[in-house]
């Protein structure tokens, strides 16, 4: 009984040797019932995993040696798309915007949110609402985001310049020059990002036993020396899953905000990798070459994720002295 | 910036957090706070940078509804991330049931082929998703909102681990007694897993709620138009209506500013444990 319900088996016991000695049909009968059951159950998410994730990703690979046109004829192309790549400069100025996006983002909100994560450890009166407040900018879309700042960093009349012009100085052109653009979309992308991953490093340090912070304490270690000894090598695994995931996030994601706030502009200083895909595809119906782009954008995402998981040792902190 | 410290803690540094915590928390709400009182301002005073609207107007909102049919984009966008929600719940939580539960051949290896395909988030194949759903003739349809949005690991991943933790004793109680793995899973799995399945409902129905890219490929009918697309395009009509896009706004994000509220503990809960794993 014990054996059929087992979680968590390796493969080769799960494939039930026939060492045991065959009680009959009744017992044969039943594990196969729990193969069929299994198929069954299994069928439904496998069927769409394969067919809405698994199918889609082996299309992205061969669409991009097609030129698809207009509804549905495929013209192959080889190595077309990618020689048209190297040769359009629009498409290096997306990577390269996206470059800075990434290297900018990715270390000010993981530094934002452990920030966050470890102020709201404290116990401290009133603690709940401030972590509610902290995390609501999440709950609210990325089209609502982007019209609500858009509102607010008009250059006229919005209430980001009123601020800075209350306070003496000269309101910018938050929208209006490509650099600031950037900057502007990114300190969007923090604000609505930080509450989740100060979540999610709250987890981890409360993961952390409390005892050695005790320990420390007693040896006489300050706050510093406590977070560089205990807290931050033992929170790696969680620091791993953060800069993966918003590394991820950031090069893939973020479409819904670029639309509504900046709509890749101006002068197309917004205009990241996975926009201008998008463009190609659905504005211009290029979609061979948007395939063939976002191959290299993929490309991009495993060495960055390579280079993430060497830096962290893969979260693991076993081996660490 | 110990957990215990508390008790030691200088009265000045207990101070400076809460202050700190405080400053943050009002940056944080403060965009969402100008959204929604910018919303009950006339078109006159929308811009004039004071806190709370002079002259109250609930006038915005009635244009919203009069003007544009937003009632549909809200029914829409309810229907739809409902039905997804309840659909992806059940296949999700029958699929990791059978890869904690059961024992079947090459479990491991659908787990690990599953598990990959985490690392394929969606705009990367939005392309050639859209290439196959207009194949399979799902554009411009509520099927075509809902099915290719059903199927995601997230899920299955995180059931599979609670699952895995799941006491035996009932379930071997009740195969004992001769029940079917169907009755297993309808009758004591699934009621036991209500705690991780609302939480994960809530989350799931947010972020198809607040969804985008994906009904913005897919759909061009008007009578299918989803709440955020409806304010995209509201925005780019009423170009510098501000009183009326933040109406329009304001609606789109208080369901969802209502479900937090209400479903706090079990948006962080399903964050927390995803994060752990």
């Amino acid at each position: 009984m014990s054996r059929t319900t087992a979680p968590a088996r390796t493969p080769e016991s799960a494939a039930a040797p026939p060492s045991a000695p065959p009680p009959g049909r009744r017992r044969l009968g039943r594990k196969h019932r729990e193969w069929l059951a299994a198929g069954l159950f299994l069928a439904p998410d496998a069927i769409g995993l394969l067919i809405f994730v698994g199918l889609p990703m082996v299309l992205s690979i061969v669409l991009a040696f097609y030129q698809v046109s207009g509804f549905g004829s495929y013209t192959w192309v080889g190595l077309g798309n990618y020689e048209r790549m190297m040769n359009d400069p629009l498409f290096w100025d997306s990577l390269k915007i996206t470059g800075i996006y990434v290297v900018v983002l990715v270390p000010v909100l993981f530094c934002v949110s452990l920030g966050l994560g470890l102020l709201v450890k404290q116990k401290l009166p009133g603690m709940s609402v401030y972590r509610t407040a902290l995390f609501l900018p999440y709950v609210v879309s990325l089209v609502v985001v982007g019209l609500l700042w858009k509102f607010m960093l008009d250059e006229q009349v919005g209430v980001v310049n009123r601020a800075i012009r209350g306070l003496g100085f000269e309101g910018r052109s938050w929208l209006g020059e490509p650099s600031l653009a950037l900057a502007a979309l990114i300190a969007v992308m923090v604000w609505v990002s930080m509450g989740y991953y100060m979540i999610i490093f709250l987890a981890g340090l409360q993961d952390i036993p409390r005892e050695y912070y005790e320990a420390a304490r007693i040896d006489g270690a300050g706050g510093w020396t406590a977070f560089r000894t205990i807290t931050w090598p033992l929170l790696r695994p969680t620091s791993f899953f953060v800069l993966l995931m918003s590394t991820v996030a950031a090069i893939t994601g973020g479409l819904d905000l670029i639309f509504v706030l900046t709509n890749g502009g101006p002068a197309n200083g917004t205009s990241l990798a996975i926009f201008y895909i998008y463009q190609q595809a659905f504005v211009f119906g290029e979609y061979g070459y948007a395939a063939a782009m976002g191959s290299v954008l993929v490309l991009i995402m495993l060495v960055f994720s390579a280079v993430i998981f060497a830096v962290t040792r893969g979260g693991r902190f076993d081996d660490d002295r | 910036m110990t957990a215990k410290a508390t008790a030691r803690k200088p009265v000045s540094s207990r101070t400076a957090f809460t202050a700190l915590a405080v400053l943050l928390s009002l940056v944080s709400v403060f965009p969402v706070f100008w959204m929604v009182t910018s919303a009950f301002k006339t078109r006159a005073t929308v811009n004039d940078g004071n806190p709370l609207p002079t002259d109250f107007t609930v006038q915005n909102f009635v244009y919203v509804f009069t003007e544009v049919p937003f009632v549909r984009y809200l029914w829409n966008s309810f229907f739809v991330a409902a039905v997804i929600t309840v659909v992806a719940l059940l296949f999700h939580s029958m699929a990791a049931y059978a890869l904690a539960r059961l024992r079947f051949p090459g479990r491991e290896v659908v787990f690990t082929l599953i598990f990959s395909t985490l690392l394929i988030t969606a705009p990367v194949v939005l392309i050639p998703l859209f290439l196959v759903a207009r194949e399979l003739n799902l554009l411009n349809s509520y099927a075509g909102l809902i099915i290719p949005a059903i199927f995601n690991a997230f899920g299955i991943f995180l059931l599979r681990q609670f699952y895995l933790g799941f006491p035996r004793e009932i379930e071997e109680a009740a195969i004992v007694d001769g029940c079917g793995h169907w009755r297993v899973y309808w009758n004591i799995v699934l009621p036991m897993s209500k705690p991780v399945l609302s939480a994960l409902a809530v989350f799931f129905f947010l972020a198809n709620w607040n969804a985008f890219i994906w009904p913005l490929v897919a759909v061009n009918d008007p009578d299918l138009t989803l709440v955020q697309l409806g304010i995209s395009s509201f925005m780019t009509e009423y170009n510098s209506n501000w009183n009326y896009i933040l109406a329009a706004a304001t609606i789109a994000a208080l369901p969802m500013l209502a479900l937090f509220f209400a479903f706090q503990r079990q948006i962080v809960e399903s964050i927390r444990t995803s994060g752990i794993k």
